[in-house]
């Protein structure tokens, strides 16, 4: 059974659609112990990083997840709330990957819009999962105004004004800031690599 | 790098048709949801349903469309049409819309737009400006371009983005329909006052009109309906002419 995480997050639908093309039903609920009991748990994400993570919390979902032991797969909020923490309303995230959010700055790059938004390349910068040769080099969907900072986790990369973090792995959990729901082929192939985990 | 988009724009009527579509070999010509997948599988980047609309009952069935592209489709998707409130917002977002895009209810009550972007983010809203330029002075207009304002082009575009908007879209009523190209120079000024994402629309006929919209206008991305819906330019070709233009795009 695939898990997605339901909270205040805006493409829980999206992702539940993705699957269901990839002839996958997903559960979405926020019980711990379906949760728990999932086979692979994905953890989406659109909105503002405090208010989701102050969402998760009232709810006691923030340990849950951390506590996970099967495959997790967060993806764009839901990988900036497994970082250590955001600037983002400057909140603690869950510290899964040893790294933080940060704001995109274009003052040295005033063409570069924030947010950045469109479809750019991601490169695996080591051995990566989800990122690999049929995937890496190819274009994936983003809409973000915030970034992790690349760490020891970070697998795949993507440029824009600065690199940042656009796979991230430690463990069990695995997390990109782009949308593999909204990234046509080339998502497809990367929720099959992290369904086939 | 980040690629130029390539937006296919599709009007919808009643939920189930879209407009002014010529196609051969096509199964079922109307269908919203079967277009948009052929473009996606053509290389469309992402794609634009306008409900044009004018009954209530219409309206509903416009939001079951939109849950069918979002089960369907695999790339973003943005809906337009007489949305004037953040209930009907909401509705439509939770029915798998990626963003929604406003334009005369936004001229008419601009806190529209950063109700919007408060509750749901900033990269949900797209507005839309309808422009044509009069001695000089390109006016915002509204209801489909029958009624002038007092407002200018630059001026509320920029208001727009202080409110909240996550990109412009202009469309040239001057350039719309003529096919001679993209209002570029208007789209070079919004690419210099704006720190957001700005949409070229109205007046691509051919291939050039649209290296041009990208390094003339600096436009971020381009919309365009016949020159889709006749396959006059296939979507395929033009990515690939793109590209060897050195424009960067998604192959």
């Amino acid at each position: 059974m695939i898990a997605i995480v339901k909270y205040n997050a805006g493409n829980v639908f999206s992702v539940t659609c993705a699957l269901q093309r990839l002839g996958v039903d997903a559960v979405v609920t926020d019980d711990p112990d379906t949760l728990r009991a999932a086979d692979k748990v994905i953890f989406p994400g659109v909105g503002e990083a405090a208010a989701a993570m102050g969402y998760l919390r009232d709810k006691g979902l923030d340990k849950v997840i951390a506590g996970l032991k099967q495959p997790v797969l967060g993806i764009c909020i839901g990988m900036q709330l497994l970082c250590r923490h955001s600037e983002e309303g400057d909140v603690d995230g869950m510290g899964i990957f040893d790294t933080v959010v940060k704001r995109f700055d274009n003052s040295s790059c005033p063409q570069c819009k924030v947010p950045h938004m469109g479809w750019n390349t991601v490169e695996a910068v080591s051995d990566c999962r989800l990122v690999d040769d049929g995937v890496n080099g190819r274009h994936v969907y983003y809409v973000h105004s915030y970034y992790a900072e690349p760490c020891c986790h970070t697998e795949a990369v993507t440029h824009y004004i600065v690199p940042f973090s656009a796979v991230l792995h430690r463990d069990n959990f695995y997390a990109t800031q782009f949308h593999p729901e909204k990234s046509g082929d080339v998502g497809e192939l990367i929720l099959r690599k992290f369904l086939e985990l | 790098m980040l690629a130029k988009r390539i937006i296919p724009c599709l009007d919808v009527k009643d939920g189930a048709t879209v407009k002014g579509v010529n196609f051969v070999n096509f199964r079922n010509a109307g269908d919203p949801v079967e277009l948009g997948q052929r473009y996606s599988d053509e290389g469309a980047d992402e794609l634009v349903y306008l409900d044009i609309t004018a009954s209530l009952e219409g309206r509903d069935t416009f939001v079951d469309l939109v849950r069918r592209v979002a089960r369907n489709v695999s790339i973003p998707f943005t809906v337009g049409g007489g949305i004037s409130s953040v209930e009907h917002v909401d509705t439509l977002l939770n029915a798998g819309a990626d963003k929604i895009s406003i334009n005369s209810s936004a001229l008419r009550r601009p806190e529209l737009i950063s109700e919007i972007a408060s509750r749901f983010g900033r990269q949900v809203c797209v507005v839309a400006i309808d422009a044509r330029c009069v001695d000089g002075e390109w006016i915002c207009y509204v209801k489909g371009g029958h009624e002038p304002t007092s407002r200018r082009l630059v001026e509320w575009a920029l208001e727009a983005q202080d409110r909240g908007a996550g990109e412009i879209l202009f469309t040239s009523m001057d350039h719309d329909g003529v096919k001679q190209g993209f209002a570029c120079e208007a789209l070079n000024q919004l690419h210099d006052a704006l720190s957001i994402p700005v949409i070229a629309s109205g007046g691509c006929g051919a291939m050039e009109h649209f290296k041009d919209a990208f390094e003339i206008g600096h436009a971020d991305a381009a919309l365009a309906a016949s020159v889709f819906h006749f396959n006059e330019i296939p979507i395929d070709e033009l990515k690939r002419y793109l590209h060897n233009c050195n424009i960067p795009v998604r192959l």
